[in-house]
């Protein structure tokens, strides 16, 4: 039985009684009556609060630091340097000093007294004027270089030409040999890689240091393909720095339990990853590190690391006695330092022929992620056109540390991949989905496991039926009136692989069952996802167990990142089950006059499959237990095939346009969106909600606005950082996809792919409801107006 | 919620901070920190109000109803319960405020029209995006509470 990995699987779909079902989250009745208790909420004895002093300029070095007057003053008990003297500021709100008080307002009065000094240097924040005259980067390629050809399936000749001329900037280990064979990469590449000449980094080569502009990427001939293009359409398109903008801000309370033990309450995606961070920056060991959150107010891929404010609450602490500190940014500092989504700007040319075969793409793009500059977002996206020539310039700014955001890099590639095809589709005087229908087969990825060109193709018609593309579709600028209406698609995709998770089950003779993982529930609903999956499988109710997750002492799991939660916890939960059952089994067989094979877990009750009247209660089954429960421990990755990878999604949106006010209404939107087997439909469903919600919001309002003068941002808060309201929105429709051809790839991660297309969608469908593209997102009245009016007054600018 | 509650405090102390600090009544959230987003919104004498931008003070002797006052698990509110059916809640951050804030709009319209409801909900925000459960929920509490 043991190596036997054919019992670790799905039940059919007729077998199921609580996977896929509409069922209300577990954790619902503590969140509306406000029970819930976030870090935030968290009241520790005794617990001091810290306030912090933060650099006004965005790139300074520090001169002085003079925190004598808070050290005298009543009520203060520790004061801690984060940058000293000498230190070097890359962005404004950098943190500086943090004191902590008895209470918030008498720390906020020592801040205030708190004297630096700073030398201010030269700092930039325009990631939006293209980079004009920057030199190519002819360097040595570093590892991120290599790999990016290899992604961008550069042909081979020039493969093995740049690496001649350009040489590596770092000795080649047979690791990465053995990661290239392992892909799969061609023999003459490899043998290129290990014959490179190993040179160090040149000097700055470029002539502003802000810019690097790394290697053009050609694909197929893009020259012959423009060539053979019977229509070229030409466009710009771009979206700028967003932030998380978490609802509680990032923060944790720290306190020493002896000189060398650290316990955190801290606001995290990642409860079983953070203790060898504060690890490395305590220098303590990591078992000496206790985490713990019950539950986090947002993340959206900010909240992975304990941050220089973790360290520092942390050591602050330490100072003042080892007495619980609790640190929680303020809104300002939260926008300005805590999240920060790249930007991303390009100019696309896109070639096809007069029936909308798509055949050439060329494009041109920038962007920044904050001080190290960032990647290129994937374009074109999805649509993987055959002829490609494309260059990236990565800006350095003091805009702030980019963080990851839903789906890293994707709604960027999705927004300017599809706005290009929407507008050569307009010129091409085609509906676009038409057009993309035509051009399905160049969505299916080179290892394409479960045709995702037809779950493309599919989705898209199930978009059309449901949002009346048929009936409210025209085209391009041909609506009536000053309010016009457009429609706008996009589709997308995401990876979502289940992450390493250990979940640890135990059945004891009481019949009661414990389940602990070192999870956590961003409000995604992984908390009723995990006891779906084991009350599925044990035959129990969710009420049945209890759950523990959000502490590291519980069994180790990845971070929530990626949308890879679902897939670990899922199968490691299922594996647990299975095996805790297995056991349970073999246990009572005799007692039912059977074999451990024949029995089946339903309903709270052990039967005899072929004769289920013979049955013992759950509890009665597990009172034959005796003194020993069972405990099972669960694993992913393990025995079975249980997760995949890979998932389609497509969006649609329905928009009014005033042309004479540029405010852009929402009328309906719609995502078909693919997750393999779905878990926990009723909040899977909110998840897409969301993301769709999300996406409005970042289309229409958000922007991390940068003065160019100071460097600083000119609206941290939370009237000028405008977020979706109740009434911003419209109708929303979701459907998943579900059955046949879906079931059967195990659960896959659904916190990225729906929050990719929005922006794509909506920006096309304003595009074809007032006839011009707006090229710059957000989408705010004075962009449209000034789209529709090019020559207009004064301020005829985007 | 009904009890009679003392704190000394300074003057300017927020009536949202006193309840958060002294009375370990947590459900009301300090986010935006300036009377946007709603987060914090309690009934003061029967009137919702961003309890971030009351000082405490000037709530002396007023009826305070926080979230924790309208239900607890096992006693919901209609309204509360409706929140959990249409899942109108993802993190659950804003969804105290939003609560209060639904409780003070159906006291105002027993029978609202979904125009209303973009109205009177208004003045909170989410940012997970649940908007699409709240609408639902808003809906059902109204036919709840009249049933």
């Amino acid at each position: 039985m043991a190596d036997d990995n054919s019992k670790y699987g799905w039940p059919a779909a007729d077998q199921r009684t609580l996977i896929g079902k509409r069922i209300s989250r577990v954790d619902g009745p503590e969140k509306v009556s406000g029970r819930a208790k976030y870090t935030y909420d968290v009241h520790r004895p005794g617990m001091l609060y810290g306030k912090v002093v933060r650099s006004p300029h965005a790139h300074a070095k520090v001169v002085s630091v003079d925190t004598s007057a808070a050290e005298k003053m009543p009520g203060i008990k520790g004061v801690y340097i984060i940058q000293d003297k000498g230190s070097e500021i890359h962005w404004a709100g950098d943190d500086v000093v943090v004191v902590a008080a008895v209470d918030e307002p008498t720390a906020a009065d020592a801040a205030r007294t708190i004297k630096v000094e700073y030398e201010p240097l030269p700092h930039f924040v325009d990631d939006f004027t293209q980079p004009q005259n920057v030199p190519e980067n002819t360097g040595p390629l570093t590892r991120r270089d290599l790999f990016q050809m290899l992604d961008d399936e550069m042909p081979e000749q020039q493969f093995v030409a740049t690496l001649q001329k350009r040489g590596l900037a770092f000795k080649v280990a047979p690791a990465l040999i053995k990661q290239l064979q392992d892909d799969e990469q061609p023999e003459n590449v490899i043998k290129a890689i290990q014959a490179a000449p190993v040179k160090e980094p040149e000097p700055n080569n470029s002539s502003n240091s802000s810019y690097k502009k790394e290697a053009e990427q050609v694909k197929g001939d893009p020259d012959a393909g423009f060539k053979e293009a019977e229509v070229v359409s030409e466009g710009i398109y771009g979206c700028p720095v967003i932030t998380h903008c978490c609802l509680e801000s990032h923060g944790s309370i720290a306190e020493w339990t002896d000189s060398d033990h650290l316990f955190s309450h801290i606001s995290t995606q990642n409860v079983s990853g953070l203790a060898g961070q504060y690890a490395q920056a305590l220098n303590i060991p990591e078992a000496n590190v206790h985490v713990h959150q019950d539950h986090i107010g947002g993340g959206f891929g900010s909240k992975f690391g304990i941050d220089r404010w973790g360290a520092y609450t942390a050591q602050v602490s330490k100072k003042a006695g080892g007495k619980p500190v609790r640190v929680m940014l303020e809104r300002d500092a939260e926008l300005e330092v805590a999240g920060c989504r790249p930007s991303a700007f390009a100019k696309v040319k896109v070639g096809a022929k007069k029936d909308g075969t798509l055949i050439a793409w060329q494009s041109e793009s920038w962007g920044t992620g904050g001080p190290g500059g960032g990647g290129a977002p994937p374009m074109p996206y999805v649509v993987n056109i055959p002829n490609q020539r494309k260059q990236h310039t990565a800006v350095a700014t003091n805009i702030g540390p980019a963080r990851a955001w839903r789906a890293p890099n994707h709604p960027q590639g999705c927004l300017i991949t599809m706005s290009a095809i929407e507008d050569c589709a307009a010129k091409l005087g085609m509906d676009p989905m038409q057009l993309m229908l035509k051009n399905i087969a160049l969505t299916a990825p080179s290892e394409d496991t479960y045709h995702r060109a037809d779950t493309y193709r599919d989705e898209l018609m199930i978009a059309a039926d449901l949002i009346g593309w048929k009936q409210n579709w025209h085209p391009r600028g041909q609506d009536s009136g000053t309010v016009k209406r457009g429609l706008g698609l996009a589709i997308h995709t995401w990876g979502g692989r289940g992450h390493e998770s250990n979940c640890a089950l135990t059945i004891y003779p009481t019949g009661s069952v414990e389940i602990q993982m070192g999870t956590q529930d961003l409000g995604v609903g992984t908390r009723t996802a995990i006891l779906i999956v084991a009350g599925d499988t044990l035959g129990l109710q969710l009420n049945q167990m209890e759950l523990k997750i959000g502490d590291n002492q519980y069994p180790k799991s990845g971070g929530s990142g990626g949308s890879t939660t679902i897939g670990g916890v899922s199968s490691s939960t299922r594996r647990a089950a299975i095996d805790a059952r297995e056991q349970l089994f073999a246990k009572v067989a005799s007692a039912l006059n059977a074999k451990p094979d024949d029995l089946e877990a339903v309903g709270g009750s052990i039967r005899v499959k072929s004769a289920p009247s013979r049955s013992l209660s759950w509890k009665d089954a597990c009172a034959r237990l005796g003194t020993q429960p069972i405990q099972a421990l669960g694993k992913n990755p393990g025995p079975g095939d249980l997760i995949s990878s890979g998932v389609g999604g497509a969006v649609m949106a329905d928009v009014s346009v005033d042309t004479e006010t540029g405010v852009v209404k929402m009328n309906k939107m719609v995502c078909v969106q693919d997750c393999g087997l779905v878990i926990s439909l009723k909040t899977a469903e909110s998840q897409v909600y969301g993301a769709m919600i999300m996406g409005i919001a970042t289309t229409l309002y958000e922007e991390k606005i940068m003065d160019n003068n100071l460097g600083t941002m000119l609206n941290p808060n939370m009237d000028f950082y405008r977020l979706a309201g109740i009434g911003d929105v419209g109708e929303l429709v979701v459907h998943m996809m579900t059955g046949k051809g879906y079931d059967e790839r195990g659960p896959i991660g659904l916190g990225e792919p729906p929050t990719v297309g929005p922006m794509a969608a909506i920006g096309n469908a304003v595009a074809n409801a007032i006839g011009v593209r707006v090229p710059f997102l957000p989408i705010t009245p004075d962009r449209v107006v000034n789209a529709l009016n090019p020559k207009g007054g004064s301020n005829a600018t985007v | 919620n009904g009890k009679k509650l003392n704190a000394q405090l300074e003057p300017r102390v927020t009536l949202l901070d006193a309840l958060r600090d002294q009375f370990e009544l947590t459900g009301a959230k300090r986010v935006c920190d300036r009377g946007t987003c709603g987060a914090c919104t309690v009934l003061m004498d029967n009137k919702a109000v961003y309890s971030c931008s009351v000082l405490a003070i000037d709530a002396q002797s007023a009826q305070i109803t926080t979230v924790e006052g309208l239900g607890e698990p096992g006693h919901l509110h209609p309204i509360q319960q409706a929140f959990i059916d249409n899942d109108a809640q993802q993190c659950g951050f804003c969804t105290p405020g939003f609560v209060v804030a639904t409780k003070a709009f159906l006291d105002q319209h027993p029978n609202p029209t979904p125009e209303q409801i973009k109205h009177g909900l208004g003045g909170n925000f989410c940012r997970c995006g649940t908007y699409a459960g709240m609408r639902a929920a808003i809906l059902q509490a109204a036919k709840t509470k009249g049933a």
